[in-house]
């Protein structure tokens, strides 16, 4: 992902793009919004003027060259800005147009509703005709025209187009797996699909409008940001205006050029042109990791949630239960054991029963039986199994093999009774097997915890997050496999009421809940949730209710989710830093070469030596120009997240990005400055 | 010269030493804790409150305390107003002094119900006694008003989801009986007994070591330093304040004005320590003030002691520092000191001229009162200083990863707009008040010339020290500026007026709406706003924000005046 990133940071056709677009960006009615780079724009448009009046014979301004060259780089600072936030729309939108291609003007096939039934009569149109409430036709082979729920039917579907992963998934009508995403490839099979979206109303499309621009609105956090540089802003407008008659109690001419340049250096230019761009990148980056934000804002709610509710199943625990070991009975022998298990399995199609095969190994693989008759797992007998030559074998819950066996006069062995519970309070779910009505012994099925999970638990416990794990399991299941997985909490025989009920008690103490769920149960508590993300496969409910919605339906996204936010945040706050910071040198650079002239005193303020007043002016500015191309890429990919405490954190950023950005235009301001003196 | 800097360094530490449990002592009172004052003051506060019919129990939400203050405030201006225009006539004038004119009037009562105390009028010749204790009482009201704004600060920073938090008027008259009341009378009457004058008669006549007869102002003066020290109000009875004999007779009313002058904000800091039960909060705080405090005081002790360049060119030894303008009994070290310590707190009260420090040190001085919260003002420092960690919990909790919150409380754009208004108006009031001025001058500086003792660089610092130290209600002056005229007058008083009530509506507002919002419990990402790392981070940004915007001006100043001499 990390090298494809940095691949598509500068590729030619989006940076051609770009380029386009950040001039149509100089438009004042779009500038006006940044107002930072509206006073840039401002000082660009009188350097004009300026430079006209030289060239008109004024002579006091400074030569014309040198005007001219302090407004051409005025002009590409502004340039630069847009480009910033160009690029990081032409990205998003590059993105997500990928996504969108599969989909456009696939043929549909139409069924039309005669009367009051729908009748399979069919009519093929092009996708983009769809309206929300139309039904249509998928049969193998074909590709799904557009966003709906199944409302027939049971299908195997490829949506590698979107999700990247290969294996196929079973979706059906019902239940909470119904829907499907235009774009994907039905496989086998055939359903009937109900339209849920008017076209260009999908949740790509709103995506692709936010990350456009066309939608998008600054998020609370932008706003107060906005509002820092501006107030900034007006400080340094109040400085350079001020400096004016200062310069003229001390008869010392200070030219406009150098009011201008003092001024942009000034203000935070830096982060205010790469402020929307940040944004941007953010819901790219979220995009990016298949999951579809409704808007800028529940990004950055994600990097501020203080507890995540994970499901257990495939977040904590890897899907389904495996058998882990096996318990003979007292005086029954592994190997007759063991053998009595694979037979009972050999029919038996759930990933438990399969777990089971797996540990019984090879050896076992090849037994057959003459004329079997395999037994069904019903929900009344609770169990399920083989017959064959007269023998009956047969493995369910514990009490289901007990009743079993109490029919018969067969005694439920003490050492069984025994090792079952311990299973239980293990986190375990036993198995017992027997053979004609006598318990043979216990297979040992148990959760597997998703490897690396723990770690990812105590990333998000350094990160300040609480995490929950909701289970349908016991009380004493749930806490084992709690303790086991490192998770703070959990909700046991969990109710969809249950998940609602945690958010509300949760928010009443003022923290920010995350949850993911797919089902329309779920549909409350995701839009309780500040966070909800729904995923892709979930019902249209669901989808509806969260505000993030995971192309992968990987309930592990959630911490993606949150990482993403806290780095569009962090983002945010060091370049801000930065840009603050840099004033430091600029001040140096620019302030000794207002006055050299008239009080040579002064002189000794010039810590760096800078060769001219002009050159020195001309340095800043360029200083202050070509920082923003070149914070770009970390603008777009995000300053990194380590979960080393807040403190440790923020004096880690305080140390680059604050000192850092005190230095470095330092060294960049001298630096142009050599070169600079070759010519003023 | 070693002892000299000894006795600093040992004011520095008596000063702590004294701030600590004044700090305890404080929060006990504002919480309605017993204290040993109990038994005298009760029954007083009682009468104040049965009289004043204040309703103790009834609490008040940010604007009901702004509206109390602010009408406390207006109907004491309206008071004073009338008695230095009319005190000619009033009793209490033994010396038969003038009422004032209407705009030195105006500057004069702003100056004042501001904690300015800036005095275009000479206290000996300027004003009666009863003006003299109309303009003390206005010491006690703005000190206690400073205070007890500040404790609904605190207050309100405390409260979970709350609206309504303490009573203004009774924080007022507590500030006003358990503090300042006591203190005073603690410093007034040390002051009695190294002879500091206490009375009502008038000026006294004396024969000099020449034998000629000379008239000696006098008049109720202990009581008068005791709270101008205190108070942070810096306003003194007679024209050369502290410097003058009869105010700071000798090196042990030196010492224990000095402390006073920094005592009440800096306890006010453990105060609100624990207040909040967030002692590392209030340590760190202090310690982010201390350094700036430092960082100020022991350049300009040593430039003070190095003396005077243009004195060393002439080839003159100068082994008592520069002396220029201090007194011989408290010598170059303590009056460095004091400038520092009476320029950080916008006090304003002055034992040697300003106007006569060597350049750099005049620099630091009205660094002190550009900053403004280093220590800062009675209560308003704090409140200065709020703004600033708002400022510096924005873009740092941004840098952790997280909306920004300060103790629980999301900060979201409204506050930040406070925030940066209130950030906003001290450069402004200064460099606009500056820019006016200069313009005016340098387009006709022959009409204006009785403005400026000194022309050029050091002229330039006489305006900007002048506008700096209305706009951070300081007081003190570089005297050698002609201020008493209708335009410094007003545009000073219009100074004051903005610089004092604005930076206290701002923090008081985003304390209130922090107190209303939603509390956020604490967790493992959450910027702590007690470390190290976070007082840097506001050092950085008071450094950033309030020193280097003036730094243009600065260098017209008193850096070119340094590198020019």
């Amino acid at each position: 992902m990390k090298s494809e990133s940095s691949q598509q940071l500068f590729n030619a056709g989006i940076v051609k793009e770009a380029l386009k677009e950040s001039f149509i960006k100089l438009n004042p009615t779009k500038m006006i919004k940044n107002p930072v780079m509206f006073t840039v724009w401002v000082g660009t448009l009188v350097m004009m003027a300026v430079c006209v009046w030289i060239a008109a014979g004024e002579a006091n301004q400074g030569g014309l060259l040198y005007n001219i060259i302090v407004t051409a780089i005025l002009f590409i600072t502004l340039v630069f800005a847009n480009f910033a936030e160009a690029i990081a729309e032409a990205r998003g939108k590059a993105q997500a147009n990928s996504l969108r291609k599969t989909r456009e003007e696939t043929p549909a096939k139409l069924i039309q509703p005669v009367g009051e039934m729908y009748v399979n009569e069919i009519k093929r149109v092009p996708s983009s005709q769809l309206r929300k409430g139309d039904v249509f036709l998928c049969e193998v082979g074909d590709i799904i025209p557009t966003d709906g729920e199944i409302i027939e039917g049971l299908a195997t579907i490829d949506e590698s187009a979107i999700t990247g992963e290969s294996a196929p998934v079973i979706r059906e009508a019902g239940g909470d797996k119904s829907s499907v995403t235009g774009g994907t490839k039905v496989l086998s099979d055939k359903i009937k699909v109900k339209v849920t979206t008017e076209p260009g109303e999908s949740f790509l499309d709103k995506m692709i409008a936010l990350v456009e621009g066309a939608s998008r609105q600054k998020t609370p956090n932008e706003i107060a940001l906005t509002i820092l540089l501006a107030g900034f802003t007006l400080v340094f407008i109040i400085v350079t205006v001020t400096l004016k008659p200062f310069g003229d109690y001390a008869q010392t001419p200070i030219t406009i050029a150098a009011f201008i340049s003092l001024f942009v250096c000034l203000i935070p230019t830096t982060i205010g042109g790469l402020l929307s761009a940040i944004g941007i990148a953010g819901m790219d980056r979220a995009l990016r990791a298949n999951v579809i934000t409704k808007s800028g804002k529940a990004v950055e709610t994600a990097g501020d949630v203080d507890v995540l509710l994970l499901d257990k199943t495939g977040t904590i625990t890897i899907g389904n239960r495996k058998a882990t070991q096996f318990h003979p009975a007292p005086g029954v022998e592994e190997s007759a054991f063991v053998k009595a298990v694979v037979l009972s399995s050999l029919a038996d199609d759930t990933p438990e029963g399969k777990s089971i095969l797996e540990l019984a190994g090879d050896s076992y693989r090849n037994i057959s039986v003459n004329d079997p008759v395999y037994i069904k797992f019903t929900a009344e007998t609770r169990s399920s199994g083989i017959d064959f030559d007269g023998q009956r074998i047969r493995k369910g819950a514990s009490d289901a093999i007990r009743n079993l066996c109490a029919i018969k006069g067969n005694e439920f062995p003490k050492e069984v009774d025994e090792t079952v519970r311990k299973i239980s309070s293990n986190g375990g779910t036993p198995l017992v097997v027997s053979k004609d009505e006598r318990v043979l012994g216990v297979v040992e099925l148990q959760d597997i915890i998703k490897p690396g999970i723990q770690e990812r638990f105590e990333r998000l416990r350094k990160m300040g997050i609480k995490t929950v794990m909701v289970t349908g399991d016991n009380p004493l299941t749930a806490k084992f496999i709690a303790e086991k997985a490192g998770v703070d909490d959990y909700i046991a025989e969990a109710k969809p009421e249950d998940k609602m009920n945690y958010i509300r008690k949760e928010q009443q103490g003022g923290r920010l809940v995350a949850m993911m769920g797919d089902g329309t149960n779920d549909a409350p508590a995701l839009a309780q949730a500040d966070v909800g993300v729904a995923m892709n496969s979930g019902t249209q409910a669901a989808k509806e209710a969260g505000n993030m919605v995971d192309l992968d339906n990987d309930p592990t996204k959630l911490i993606e989710v949150v990482e993403i936010g806290k780095q569009l945040l962090m983002t945010r706050g060091t370049l801000t830093t930065f840009s603050i910071a840099n004033d430091v040198a600029k001040y140096f650079a620019i302030v000794p070469a207002l006055f050299i002239s008239s009080i040579p005193a002064l002189q000794h303020l010039n810590i760096m030596k800078l060769h001219s007043p002009e050159s020195a002016i001309l340095s800043a500015v360029i200083f202050n120009a070509i920082i923003i191309p070149l914070l770009i890429p970390l603008a777009l990919r995000g300053v990194a997240y380590k979960p080393i405490g807040a403190s440790a954190l923020l004096r880690r950023n305080l140390l680059i990005y604050g000192l850092g950005g005190v230095l470095i235009p330092f060294i960049g301001i001298k630096l142009i400055d050599l070169f600079v003196s070759l010519y003023f | 010269m070693f002892s000299e800097i000894l006795g600093v360094v040992l004011m520095f530490i008596l000063l702590f030493l004294l701030a600590i449990p004044l700090g305890k002592y404080m929060a006990k009172v504002f919480q309605f804790q017993s204290t040993w004052l109990d038994k005298i003051f009760n029954p007083l506060d009682q009468l104040i409150f049965k009289i004043a019919r204040i309703r103790v129990k009834e609490e008040m939400n940010w604007k009901q305390h702004l509206t109390a203050l602010l009408t406390i405030n207006l109907c004491w201006f309206l008071i004073a107003m009338f008695v230095l225009t009319n005190m000619s006539w009033l009793p209490l004038n033994p010396d038969g002094n003038p009422s004032m004119t209407g705009d030195l009037a105006f500057n004069t009562a702003i100056s004042f119900i501001t904690n300015t105390n800036l005095q275009h009028y000479s206290g000996e010749t300027g004003v009666s006694y009863l003006g003299q204790l109309t303009l003390q009482l206005w010491q006690f009201i703005s000190a206690g008003c400073g205070i007890a704004i500040a404790v609904v600060v605190f207050f309100a920073m405390r409260e979970k989801t709350q609206t309504s938090y303490a009573n203004f008027y009774v924080l007022f008259v507590k500030s006003c009986t358990r503090i300042l009341l006591p203190l005073s009378l603690v410093v007034a009457v040390i002051l009695l007994f190294n002879h500091v004058p206490m009375t009502f008669q008038g000026k006294d006549t004396m024969i000099g070591l020449q034998g000629d007869t000379v008239q000696v102002s006098r008049g109720p003066v202990a009581g008068f330093v005791a709270i101008k020290q205190l108070g942070t109000n810096g306003g003194g009875f007679f024209g050369p304040n502290s410097a003058h004999p009869l105010e700071n007779p000798n090196y042990l009313t030196n010492i224990v004005e000095t402390i006073a002058i920094v005592l009440i904000p800096l306890a006010l800091i453990f105060t609100m320590g624990h207040i909040l039960n967030r002692r590392k909060l209030a340590w760190s705080i202090v310690g982010v003030m201390t350094i700036g405090f430092f960082l100020l005081c022991i350049p300009t002790i040593l430039q003070e002691v190095k003396g005077n360049a243009a004195i060393a060119k002439m080839g003159i030894a100068q082994p008592h520092g520069s002396m220029e303008g201090k007194e011989l009994r408290f010598g170059a070290p303590a009056s460095a000191y004091w400038a520092i310590s009476t320029t950080t707190t916008s006090n304003g009260s002055v034992n040697a001229m300003h106007d006569s420090l060597t350049p750099l040190s005049g620099m630091f001085t009205l660094l002190g009162m550009m900053v403004n919260a280093f220590y800062g003002g009675v209560g308003v420092g704090f409140l200065n200083y709020y703004i600033f960690i708002i400022l510096a919990v924005f873009i740092s909790g941004l840098m952790v990863g997280r909306t920004p919150e300060f103790l629980g409380k999301k900060i979201e754009a409204r506050e930040m707009k406070i925030a940066m208004i209130i950030a906003l108006l001290h450069p402004f009031l200064i460099l606009t008040g500056t820019a006016i001025a200069s313009h005016v001058y340098a387009h006709n500086p022959t009409a204006y010339a009785a403005w400026l003792n000194n022309p050029g660089y050091h002229g330039f610092s006489e305006m900007l020290y002048e506008f700096t130290s209305s706009s951070a209600n300081n007081g003190s002056g570089f005297e050698g500026l002609g201020d008493n005229t209708p335009f410094w007058n007003i545009a000073c008083g219009i100074v004051m007026l903005l610089a004092r009530y604005l930076p206290i509506i701002g923090p008081v507002a985003i304390a209130g709406s922090l107190a209303a919002k939603k509390y956020i419990p604490e967790s493992a990402g959450t910027l702590k706003t007690d470390t190290p790392t976070f007082s840097l981070m506001v050092f950085a940004v008071i450094a950033i924000v309030a020193a280097l915007s003036f730094f243009p001006a600065l260098t017209l100043g008193p850096i070119a005046e340094y590198f020019s001499i």
